[in-house]
């Protein structure tokens, strides 16, 4: 090992966070751009789903909490691209990575969302999931990440509530809102649990990002605490429990569930789920069509600096 | 309160929360369609605002009712013919320079409209516009520098926005009518008499336009109707696709 090598260990090793501007292995750094960029590109996609039903939100209260926490889940995008960006990557790059299927975004966000329920299962199940990934990585050992974590989770925070507070609405309802509600807990609880990633035997970069504490905890580990979180909050709901062979496993002190539809998880994950092209899609349409608009700030400024310079000359 | 004054009141309020919900909802089907990140954010918060008001002036009109109605009766109950909104807000979102340029007509009548609105001898009306003061010294901020940089920027930028000038400049002239009803209410010192305010409003806007190199229109051209609930074809859309889930479960709470 190299002296920088060695320091570097020793950091991480301390739990000191590494910084910007600190000597790190060029893997650390592709791994980190790899899952920031990954996780932004997530924040952004994750719009569309329920960009969807903002404006057929069922009440005015409902359509401004979804605008608000849509408009949140801009806002960490943002703040995870600039992470991304202290590795010396920049925005443009990142979203063309996007564009062009190089860089993956969370799966989850190819589950079309059919009814009013799915929004509510989104809010309480997606970010409840997301949180759980989360709070671990506030331990990240790269500084930027793990500030701009826990700034993320607090307001992850009140996006689950939102979305548990709409289930609960949906699941005391009448009876059509009730079985809107189950629906939307059985399409959704699956693909929450891959959120997580495949096993810890099957991911290729869990390994290394947990020697280097990018990653905290395993993706199995991660799995098994939101499926033993979630149980009790089904049972608030009064709804059924879409896993079927859920049961209580004294010695482990965990639920054992069902193994996951892993060819699922891989033919969406490989781009052939319900929306897969379509996310990119709009998004490469929306960026597109902003073009014009973004060359007319470019001109302007430029016309605003030329006059400044020839003011000043 | 004479019943009189508060069933004028009651309208005048119905008109000002429909203006807010449909300019809120048109402004909020700009978002994850922004030309950059930052401005899906911007639309969101601007709608937000929107959505904010549109409830506070329903609730309102809820209360003066007096007749089991919500806020969300208001919104979701009541068909395109009995919408009050000006036409300006329910027309298509367009481009983004004509959004902008819809938003910059808005947001000058509303620097204008609000603190006339403060003055109301109507405490609920008052109380929102004091809020509504504060938001759109920011959306006018916005819009104003939007449009001075799509006018000023680049040849296609500026054809597109002075086309959006041109489109929408007919249906700016109705935001300064009066009737019986707001006569009335203005009469009494409750309702913003918006007729006094045509120039001011055109000289601020011609301002903007003319800084960002754009040309003012000829007034050659009016339409007028949505305070009568004569509107154009897209409001009856936009509602379709508002009101859809509310009105297929009816009774429900959410």
């Amino acid at each position: 090992m190299t002296p920088e090598e060695q320091n570097f260990m020793r950091k991480i090793e301390a739990e000191e966070k590494i910084e910007p501007k600190d000597w790190m292995p060029a893997d650390y750094r592709k791994n980190l751009i790899r899952q920031i960029s990954q996780h932004a590109h997530s924040e952004v996609i994750g719009m569309q789903p329920e960009g969807n039903w903002i404006t057929r939100a069922p009440s005015l209260r409902r359509k401004a909490v979804l605008l608000s926490k849509v408009q949140d889940e801009a806002g960490h995008g943002l703040y995870l691209y600039s992470a991304a960006e202290t590795l010396g990557i920049s925005r443009s790059e990142m979203i063309e990575q996007l564009q062009t299927g190089k860089a993956k975004y969370s799966s989850i966000f190819n589950y079309p969302t059919l009814t009013w329920a799915d929004v509510a299962a989104i809010g309480w199940l997606v970010d409840g999931a997301a949180i759980v990934n989360q709070v671990s990585l506030q331990r990240t050992s790269y500084g930027p990440y793990s500030r701009g974590m826990i700034r993320i989770c607090k307001e992850e925070s009140f996006h689950q509530r939102q979305g548990y507070e709409a289930m609960l609405a949906l699941a005391h309802g009448s009876p059509e809102q009730k079985e809107m509600a189950q629906d939307a807990l059985n399409r959704f609880y699956w693909p929450a649990l891959m959120m997580f990633g495949p096993h810890d035997s099957a991911s290729a970069h869990s390994q290394k990002s947990m020697e280097w504490k990018i990653k905290r905890e395993t993706n199995d580990d991660l799995r098994q605490k939101f499926v033993d979180q979630t149980v009790k909050q089904i049972e608030v709901l009064g709804l059924e429990h879409p896993d079927k062979n859920l049961k209580w496993n004294e010695e482990r002190g965990h639920y054992d569930s069902s193994d996951l539809n892993w060819d699922e998880f891989w033919s969406v994950i490989n781009g052939n789920g319900h929306c897969n092209r379509e996310r990119i899609e709009h998004h490469v349409a929306a960026h597109e069509e902003g073009e014009w608009v973004r060359d007319a700030i470019a001109a302007y400024n430029e016309k605003k600096r030329a006059k400044k310079a020839q003011n000043a000359a | 309160m004479s019943d009189a004054i508060k069933a004028a009141t009651l309208e005048y309020a119905t008109r000002l929360g429909d203006d807010s919900v449909v300019l809120g909802h048109r402004i909020s089907e700009w978002v994850s369609y922004g030309p950059f990140l930052e401005e899906d954010i911007a639309y969101g918060n601007v709608a937000l605002d929107y959505i904010g008001r549109a409830r506070m002036f329903y609730t309102y009109a809820a209360e003066l009712a007096d007749d089991g109605r919500t806020e969300d009766d208001f919104a979701y109950m009541r068909s395109d013919r009995e919408y009050r909104n000006l036409l300006l807000m329910e027309m298509p979102k367009g481009d983004f320079a004509y959004s902008q340029v819809r938003q910059l007509f808005a947001d000058v009548y509303y620097t204008l409209v609000l603190p006339q609105l403060l003055h109301s001898k109507d405490e609920t009306l008052s109380a929102i516009a004091a809020k509504g003061i504060k938001e759109t010294k920011y959306h006018l901020r916005r819009s104003r520098e939007w449009v001075l940089r799509l006018g000023d920027g680049t040849e296609e930028s500026h054809k597109r926005t002075q086309k959006a000038v041109d489109s929408l400049w007919g249906y700016t002239h109705e935001l300064f009518d009066m009737d019986e009803t707001e006569q009335m209410l203005a009469d009494a010192g409750i309702a913003v008499d918006v007729s006094k305010l045509r120039d001011e409003w055109h000289k601020m806007v011609s301002d903007i336009l003319t800084e960002a190199t754009l040309t003012v229109p000829e007034d050659s051209w009016a339409v007028r109707g949505g305070r009568t609930g004569y509107h154009t074809e897209n409001l009856g859309h936009m509602l379709t696709e508002m009101q859809i889930t509310h009105r297929s479960y009816p009774g429900c709470q959410w």
